[in-house]
């Protein structure tokens, strides 16, 4: 056959294109089949988490609620000192009128409170007795205004407003880092206020800890299962992986059980006499609980990794070192543990990432001292109803998952995660 | 670690089995917590440790108190069992009849149908607040597991395909509900259900759980997949079967075992689930988890160790069949066992 002339496949069209067609055919099915589920999960899990994130910089409501107000503040100078003039408070009378009107002012008021304290009594106050104006020809409204309430003569009432005006913002974000807008821009909260960055350094610092400790109790163990007779691991992988299949709520209660002042543990130290009667030992409902306990529970996820990279470490290689003269803490040192290191970093990433976001354990044994960010995360939602900031701390510790996700993915490829 | 050689100098020997005592006290550490709810949810006070009269053994320090406070005394164990039994007989019948004789084998499905009647038996019409939490636990699971299950299994034989656009980033995306802090995950979906209605209903919860089991079957389903032999499907599509025959009778049964510590994966995850159900449920669907977490937040009773134990059990049934498929697996796969 010359070169020129394209091979054919059987029913006479160039070969070339023919396998083009096969392979385009191959791919269509192979994403038929994903698409399901990609749709699935797009729907139920990652959509619901944009919408989150979105939360975090959603404002609507200030001009949704205060449409005209928000149009005539456009000018004015908050730098000035100076109130704004009647025109701005003329169209806050209609606007809160007709807020009150719909029962939404309340909504704005608990909206700007998260940035100034004491807005919310403003709007609150001011609603009530809104609903008697005659917008049309009452007034002066400035006068009027601040007679219903003294905090309608104060300029930071009215920068607060005009800050927060725009349909999307960074106040969540900046709340979320201990900082809110000044009169210079975004300037830190005084120290006394300043509770998220302790908070979020609390979080990392005790997960470190609790990577740590896994490090140091998962190793030993990794190492014995990965040197011992088949017969005698698969035993002790056992002891490995009940606690593993064994629920979170089982392990966290059972901690919280044995570690209280009238708990097992407490109990066996008194018989020892190692303390007395009186003075048992304070456990739980601080950090010393969260991290015994988290430890726990994260300990199979680093071991199990640690597990499978020491199973390739061909045994051979320590007794070369050996016969070349290197003592048993040099063979270890130079020889077993650089190889071993994947495992370590698959495990610790592992346990680092599902140690920051934990929220049930901190609850139930961490007391005040022993939190986490997440538990502040739940309280923002459910209780204190500031679902904004909510978002905003939520995407920041996304932000940091995802980074440790995508290294974790660099360096041990998401296809490897093992379960048991 | 082949045991000590004799030559080994006293050094080494005092590392050796200092060594192992070091491990041994970490093992003792994993396993206590889980060991030690056992002979405490027999307590016969109300208290969390051990009485005097436990650590004597005297019979009078233990009873099934707990037990009793937590299963409640409604509910219809004795109709759910004869029905079940019934139903058990009758399959073992038919089983029987088709085999032509009877085995010993034909015990297990009476057993097995006999204690399923008995659980739901007992579950129907029970009041107490355990009951009604494991009930509805028992209602969510089973459903997200059939749905993360089919569709993940479906999109896990698509990614194992050899061309495959995007691999790496959809897998990305399908594991990532794995990663994604729970409280995340939970405000999220609170947030979003709420705005479409879904909050707050059964069918919402399923389908959060459902997304939360996704990750644990594409990877233990994957996995099986690696080692699947590609051409026994050609050898099937060559002798005339369709994709469809091909992937129930030739396809299926190989990966069997995968998909089914998948789904028992899942089903954990949704059994074993607080944060999520706490945002995406009502009070109507307080789960087993669920009511363990306000029971421990609150006013913590020993009931909760009566319950603790018997998921422990539940856990070491579920621990013990996952093995067994796995050997099998590796053994269907060709695998020499590890």
């Amino acid at each position: 056959m010359s070169n020129s002339e394209p091979m054919l496949a059987a029913d006479g069209t160039p070969l070339k294109r023919s396998l083009a067609r096969a392979l385009r055919r191959e791919k269509m099915r192979a994403l038929m089949l994903i698409a399901p589920l990609l749709l699935f999960i797009l729907l139920t899990f990652i959509l619901p988490v944009a919408d989150m994130l979105y939360r975090s910089v959603d404002n609507k409501i200030v001009s949704e609620i205060l449409p005209r107000t928000v149009v005539a503040l456009q000018d004015w100078d908050a730098d000035s000192g100076e109130l704004p003039d009647e025109a701005v408070f003329a169209a806050m009378a209609a606007d809160l009128q007709q807020a009150a009107q719909e029962k939404t002012h309340t909504k704005v008021g608990v909206r700007l409170n998260y940035e100034q304290p004491g807005i919310s009594s403003l709007f609150r106050k001011s609603g009530r007795k809104a609903k008697k104006w005659n917008v049309e020809e009452g007034g002066p409204w400035k006068e009027q205004l601040i007679e219903v309430h003294k905090g309608w003569g104060d300029p930071e009432v009215w920068r607060t407003i005009q800050t927060y005006s725009p349909r999307v913002t960074q106040g969540y974000y900046l709340n979320a880092v201990d900082m809110q807008v000044g009169t210079n821009g975004a300037e830190m909260r005084p120290e006394n206020e300043q509770i998220y960055g302790i908070l979020f350094w609390r979080t990392m610092k005790m997960s470190l800890i609790i990577t740590l400790s896994c490090i140091a109790l998962g190793y030993p163990v990794a190492w014995l299962l990965a040197n011992l007779p088949a017969r005698h691991a698969n035993l002790l992988m056992i002891l490995v992986l009940l606690p593993f299949w064994t629920s979170l709520l089982v392990r966290t209660s059972a901690w919280k059980i044995m570690l209280q002042q009238q708990g097992v543990i407490n109990d066996v130290l008194v018989w020892i006499g190692f303390v007395a009667d009186d003075s048992r030992l304070v456990m739980i409902n601080n950090q010393f609980g969260t991290i015994v306990a988290m430890t726990h529970i994260l300990l199979p996820f680093m071991i199990l990794p640690m597990y499978s990279v020491m199973q390739t470490i061909p045994p051979s290689y320590l007794r070369a070192a050996k016969s070349l003269g290197a003592t048993n803490w040099t063979a270890f040192w130079r020889v077993y543990f650089p190889q071993s290191i994947p495992g370590i970093g698959a495990g610790s990433i592992l346990v680092f990432i599902l140690a920051i976001g934990y929220y049930i354990t901190p609850a139930l044994v961490g007391g005040t001292t022993g939190t986490f960010i997440s538990n502040r995360i739940a309280f923002h939602i459910s209780s204190s109803l500031n679902w904004g900031l909510a978002a905003a701390l939520g995407a920041i510790l996304l932000a940091v998952v995802l980074i440790l996700y995508w290294a974790y993915d660099k360096i041990v490829g998401i296809d490897n995660v093992k379960l048991g | 670690m082949s045991g000590l050689p004799p030559y080994a100098t006293t050094p080494q020997r005092v590392w050796y089995y200092s060594f192992r005592v070091i491990c041994a006290l970490i093992f003792i550490f994993l396993i206590t917590p889980i060991i030690i709810v056992m002979p405490l949810s027999f307590n016969a006070q109300d208290f969390f440790t051990f009485t005097p009269e436990m650590l004597r053994l005297d019979p009078e320090g233990y009873s099934l108190k707990h037990y009793r406070d937590m299963l409640g005394s409604d509910g219809n164990p004795v109709t759910g069992l004869w029905i079940g039994l019934a139903i058990g007989v009758a399959w073992a019948a038919f089983g029987a009849y088709r085999r032509g004789g009877l085995t010993a084998t034909s015990i297990i499905p009476v057993l097995v149908f006999g204690l399923f009647g008995l659980i739901i038996g007992k579950l129907t019409g029970a009041t107490g607040d355990w009951m009604v939490a494991l009930r509805n636990s028992l209602k969510i699971a089973p459903m997200a597991t059939l749905l993360s299950v089919s569709f993940g299994t479906l999109a896990a034989i698509g990614l194992s395909q050899s061309h495959v656009p995007f691999r790496r980033a959809i897998m990305a995306i399908m594991i990532s509900p794995m990663i994604v802090p729970l409280i995340i995950s939970a405000a999220g979906m609170y947030f979003f259900y709420s705005r479409i209605g879904l909050q707050g209903t059964y069918f919402g919860v399923v389908l959060a759980h459902a997304a939360l089991g996704i990750p644990f079957v594409i990877i233990t389903v994957t996995a099986t997949l690696v080692g699947f032999d590609r051409s026994l499907t050609r050898a099937a599509a060559n002798m005339g079967a369709d994709p469809v025959t091909t992937f129930f009778r030739v396809q299926m049964p190989l990966i069997l075992p995968g998909v089914i510590s998948g789904g028992l994966f899942a089903f954990i995850t949704s059994f074993d689930e607080v944060v999520v159900v706490i945002f995406v449920g009502s009070a109507k669907q307080q789960t087993l988890p669920w009511q363990m977490f306000t029971g421990l937040r609150e006013q913590i009773s020993p009931t909760i160790l009566a319950v603790a134990t018997i998921l422990v059990a539940i856990s070491i049934a579920l621990l013990t069949t996952v093995e067994i498929l796995r050997r099998r697996s590796e053994k269907l796969r060709g695998m020499s066992p590890s």
